[in-house]
């Protein structure tokens, strides 16, 4: 499980996190709503270590990640994936490399069954015929799903996905969606997913968490979530115009 | 960039690193380098042919161009000119790969999967570096050498004889010898600066420019005061 506890940061002047908390249960997928700009991808990259808190503690299956030394948390990342908004594929490998790489890097598995789990891993996202193409040759869809074959491939016990539709369109949105669903259910992980997509993200998510201004304002199911009475969570998941949203009161 | 040295020594005794990275390197640093460190090496051999010339004509001791143009280049021209050159041509772009891969979150992508970036990407650069930089030092020396040798001899008619008799007379073991540490050294200071440069780069497409006129401009500057401070302690 991974705990954020009272979690503040700043970039110079602007406060990004302002006492944020939040439990993420294990074994399942949690989604993290919120309006552009108010800290989620920071959030996500406080989970695993990318970014340290000015203030707080970031816990993982009990454990402090703070002040670790390189191996340590290495160690705690062995447990991670992330894919990333862009999918932050090596843009001087191909796609086969790209995905083989934490494979040949930590494992010592023969160079065939290398090859053989990374022929899986991207039928598994829905790819083929793709293996020699370099990332600058892929579609947004497919680089995401290349990201995601790279993350999984390794069986991490949780991953963390930083905006994994934006900027694609409904149908392969839709298709990222099922893919991420299916997966969190065969391998049984704990997802985090920071995302936009209302209401596409309530039949993904088995809890959702609504960030603003700096904190979680709001943890529940969807049901919990879609039948909320906050105005700020009504705003945001209505998409209305009208609201502390845009006025700034909350 | 004490800290960043550091990590990156320490790196290089605990991981160092992939022999084929290190090779994809040497051949981007080294190989690559090639054409244009034989072309400088070149025109300055020929420069120096020409300018020994005349100013030793004056004294009557133009037999001694080779000592001179050998000297020169063994010496001094030939470590820091090839550095520099490598600094605008590899360490700009090591600088730029690496400041692209940190904007575009490779780098960070690396970091989720428990793999240190000095691993694969700051230590390579350092090993390569510091076997490219003196193996192009020591071609750019004997060039340098043939060009003088052309403009002197083929040109101007120094004795042919003479200009490799003084060479072989005045260039003693320890001249070359100063020559590879002074290259050696300078392969450590291009690849250190062009690495954190690119690290550290800030944020877009300016970030990196930024960090690229950096890395050039710290680099060549670092090259000639630390060749004042060894020139100082190996004469």
């Amino acid at each position: 499980m991974i705990e954020l506890i009272n979690i503040h940061k700043a970039f110079g002047s602007q406060t990004v996190l302002n006492g944020l908390n939040l439990k993420v249960p294990a074994g399942t997928t949690t989604a993290v709503i919120g309006p552009s700009g108010e800290g989620k991808s920071v959030m996500l990259k406080h989970m695993i270590g990318l970014l340290t808190p000015d203030q707080g503690e970031v816990l993982v299956d009990g454990t402090s990640i703070l002040g670790l030394g390189r191996v340590e948390l290495n160690r705690i990342r062995e447990k991670f994936a992330m894919v990333f908004q862009n999918a932050a594929l090596f843009d001087s490998m191909t796609v086969y490399e790209n995905v083989a790489f934490p494979l040949e890097e930590k494992t010592n598995l023969s160079r065939d069954e290398i090859s053989s789990r990374v022929e899986t891993a991207l039928l598994e996202v829905g790819l083929k015929n793709v293996y020699q193409k370099y990332p600058d040759e892929l579609s947004g869809g497919m680089k995401k799903r290349v990201g995601l074959a790279r993350g999984l491939l390794l069986e991490p016990q949780i991953v963390l996905f930083d905006e994994p539709t934006t900027g694609l369109d409904p149908v392969i949105r839709r298709a990222i969606h099922q893919l991420i669903k299916e997966t969190q259910a065969k391998f049984g992980f704990t997802a985090v997913i920071v995302s936009h997509d209302i209401p596409d993200i309530f039949e993904v998510a088995h809890h959702i968490a609504m960030l603003y201004r700096g904190e979680i304002l709001q943890f529940g199911t969807p049901e919990e979530i879609q039948g909320s009475d906050h105005p700020v969570v009504r705003q945001f998941i209505s998409g209305s115009l009208d609201g502390p949203i845009n006025s700034g009161v909350a | 960039m004490g800290h960043f040295l550091l990590h990156t020594l320490y790196a290089l005794v605990r991981q160092p690193g992939r022999p084929v990275h290190v090779l994809k390197q040497i051949r981007f640093i080294g190989a690559k380098s090639l054409f244009v460190i034989v072309l400088t090496a070149g025109f300055t051999g020929m420069v120096l042919g020409l300018q020994g010339y005349y100013t030793l004509a004056k004294f009557g001791s133009d037999g001694l161009l080779g000592a001179v143009v050998s000297l020169s280049l063994i010496r001094e021209l030939g470590p820091v000119l090839s550095a520099l050159m490598v600094t605008g041509r590899a360490g700009s772009a090591i600088t730029a790969e690496i400041g692209i891969m940190r904007i575009s979150e490779q780098i960070d992508a690396m970091e989720t999967m428990a793999l240190d970036p000095f691993k694969y990407l700051v230590s390579p650069k350092f090993i390569a570096a510091m076997i490219s930089l003196p193996l192009l030092c020591a071609i750019f020396d004997v060039v340098g050498i043939y060009g003088g040798w052309l403009v002197g001899v083929k040109l101007l008619g120094v004795n042919p004889g003479s200009y490799f008799t003084e060479m072989y007379r005045s260039v003693e073991w320890k001249d070359v010898w100063s020559g590879m540490v002074k290259s050696f050294s300078f392969g450590i200071i291009i690849a250190w600066v062009g690495c954190y440069k690119g690290y550290y780069a800030g944020h877009g497409a300016e970030g990196v420019s930024k960090a690229t006129t950096e890395s050039v401009v710290l680099a060549s500057v670092l090259v000639l005061v630390w060749d004042y401070f060894l020139t100082s302690i190996l004469l």
